[in-house]
């Protein structure tokens, strides 16, 4: 494109953008300010108001923040190795073998794109009690290991590998396996690293089926610890909620400032069909 | 040669196999007793249960919590789609464009799809307070109006709700535009340039068009969002006030984990999956006559 000066095009455009913008960022700056100012300061916006951090303190020592973050932490690790195992197996078979039932097996797993787990929450329910897992961490984890979208992510990247390498490999003896780990996993490291930060934040953030399968403070990840300590009737105050509320969100938060690049084309790679 | 052959289809049942495993047992197969389900009545206790037929159907369509909580939906879906569409595809084409500060400002349109839903939630409830909430702040200072309790109402609970995820989605889309917008060949927009098209026909001839595959994508996308996302109900309205913010997967969610009527709750999924589907099909064929593949 080639420029022609600030026309009035131009200035409109910028401004729109900036507004929205500023829109956007408002209600994640309005927390901030609550957060780090006394209660006082709520609704004042004054910029001599005096920084603190007690709200954090209070909301850290009012609810076991410090388990549910474990619990999240040992959930978000539990899914993502399960995905990055079952889903690497099953994309190879997809992408690099000829066998029967391939296309009809391959319409299954897309067809979890569409029935998802989070819906069928009834009877995955059932099938926890069933294992007697219900209040488990791994029965959170457990409906989202094979995913759909990670099977078919990671065959896409697995057929773009040429052929040569994979049979270079073999010709020096390598494996069926020893090719999928010396040639492919090594070859798709950008889309493992994309598929993992969309997972990662994906089940950072989810909230329905934990809510559901977990009922007590040693599973319970941090959105279904956030929602019990922020319920209406609990007369917390908001500077105190909204410290919470950051504090379950700054870690992705975090990360996603310093490694915003990656992120965005993460999100990118992993939605490019 | 043979030999190979068959020795590969073991290799690939088995690189399948740990895969299979967890996605009958936790997708496939609970579709289909869901389905199976929705036969049967509610185990209570020492009584099991029991085939009833279309009992539970039957009792679905006189349901009218059931048509309030679809009603709600579709206006849910109508109200986010087309609009978080649309304002992506406007964040897309500015960020793509030489921007003052054009990193900062894509930053801002991102960052709600980063945060939990939840904590979204949390936020803009405080937004939503009658009295010393923001925008009760805001619009009093600036038009006077009186305290409206925006997520009490149930005139306005549904579309504060609506705000809400619009919020949270359309920096997520703006993301698979921003993609396509930097797939299009720079060469197409410069000899429409040159022809002395407007940036309003360029957008509309060239870009638009363009875009439908990602469109299409993203709508896909987003309708099956408007059924799976409830969390920030739970925190803004929790369904209420009478139903007037309840959605269709949240009331399902009530059905088989506060009433505990799970044979109930099965035809609910049923009809949810139902719609789902024809949704999809549908999208997919509406889209397919207007998308232009390259």
């Amino acid at each position: 494109m080639s420029w022609s000066g600030p026309t009035l095009d131009r200035v409109l455009n910028t401004a729109a953008a900036w507004t929205l913008a500023l829109l956007w960022i408002l209600p994640l700056a309005y927390a901030i300010w609550t957060a780090f100012h006394p209660a006082a300061y709520e609704a004042r916006f004054v910029l001599t108001a005096p920084l603190t951090m007690d709200n954090f303190a209070k909301a850290w020592s009012a609810a076991p923040f410090a388990r549910y973050f474990l619990n999240t932490f040992v959930l978000v690790s539990l899914i993502l190795a399960g995905q990055f195992f079952l889903c690497t197996l099953a994309a190879y078979a997809f992408a690099r073998f000829e066998f029967p039932g391939r296309s009809l097996l391959f319409s299954l797993v897309l067809l979890q794109l569409l029935v998802m787990p989070d819906i069928l929450i009834v009877e995955n329910y059932k099938t926890m009690r069933l294992l007697d897992l219900v209040d488990t961490i791994p029965a959170i984890a457990l409906p989202y290991l094979a995913s759909g979208f990670g099977i078919f992510l990671l065959r896409q990247t697995f057929m773009t590998i040429p052929k040569e390498l994979d049979e270079a490999a073999r010709i020096e003896g390598a494996s069926f396996l020893g090719v999928l780990w010396r040639v492919y996993i090594p070859l798709a490291k950008p889309t493992y690293l994309a598929y993992g930060l969309v997972s990662v934040s994906h089940h950072w953030n989810n909230f329905l089926w934990p809510l559901i399968v977990t009922n007590s403070v040693d599973t319970r990840p941090v959105t279904v610890g956030l929602s019990i300590f922020s319920a209406i009737d609990s007369g917390v105050e908001w500077s105190v909620i909204n410290a919470a509320t950051l504090m379950t969100s700054g870690p992705l938060l975090i990360a996603f400032l310093l490694f915003q690049r990656q992120f965005v084309q993460s999100f990118m790679r992993a939605g490019i069909k | 040669m043979r030999v190979t052959f068959k020795r590969d289809w073991i290799h690939s049942w088995l690189l399948l196999l740990p895969a299979m495993v967890f996605l009958f047992a936790f997708t496939h197969i609970p579709a289909v007793t869901t389905f199976i389900n929705s036969f049967y009545s509610t185990p209570r206790g020492r009584r099991p249960a029991k085939f009833i037929g279309l009992e539970n159907y039957e009792r679905l369509w006189d349901d009218p919590v059931f048509w309030k909580v679809m009603f709600n939906n579709l206006w849910f879906a109508l109200g986010t789609i087309p609009l978080s569409i649309a304002l992506s595809i406007a964040m897309a084409l500015w960020v793509n464009d030489k921007l003052a500060g054009r990193s900062l400002v894509r930053m801002a349109y991102f960052t709600p799809t980063v945060l939990p839903l939840i904590a979204v939630a949390n936020i803009w409830l405080f937004f939503y307070t009658p009295g010393f909430g923001l925008f009760d702040q805001v619009f009093g200072a600036l038009f006077g109006w009186s305290s409206t309790n925006w997520l009490g109402d149930p005139a306005t609970a549904l579309n504060a709700v609506i705000v809400v995820t619009v919020w949270k989605e359309a920096g997520f889309f703006m993301i698979f535009y921003l993609a396509a917008l930097q797939a299009i060949p720079v060469s197409l927009v410069e000899a429409a340039r040159i022809e002395g098209a407007s940036r309003w026909t360029i957008f509309w001839r060239i870009t638009f068009p363009l875009l439908m595959p990602t469109t299409l994508f993203v709508s896909i996308n987003a309708v099956i969002n408007s059924f799976r996302l409830v969390d920030h109900i739970f925190i803004l309205t929790d369904g209420g006030p009478d139903n007037a913010s309840s959605l269709l997967l949240f009331y399902i969610y009530e059905v088989a984990f506060r009433f505990w009527e799970t044979g109930y709750a099965a035809t609910l999924t049923v009809a949810l999956l139902l719609l789902l589907s024809a949704l999809a099909i549908g999208q997919f064929f509406f889209f397919d006559r207007k998308v232009h593949y390259k």
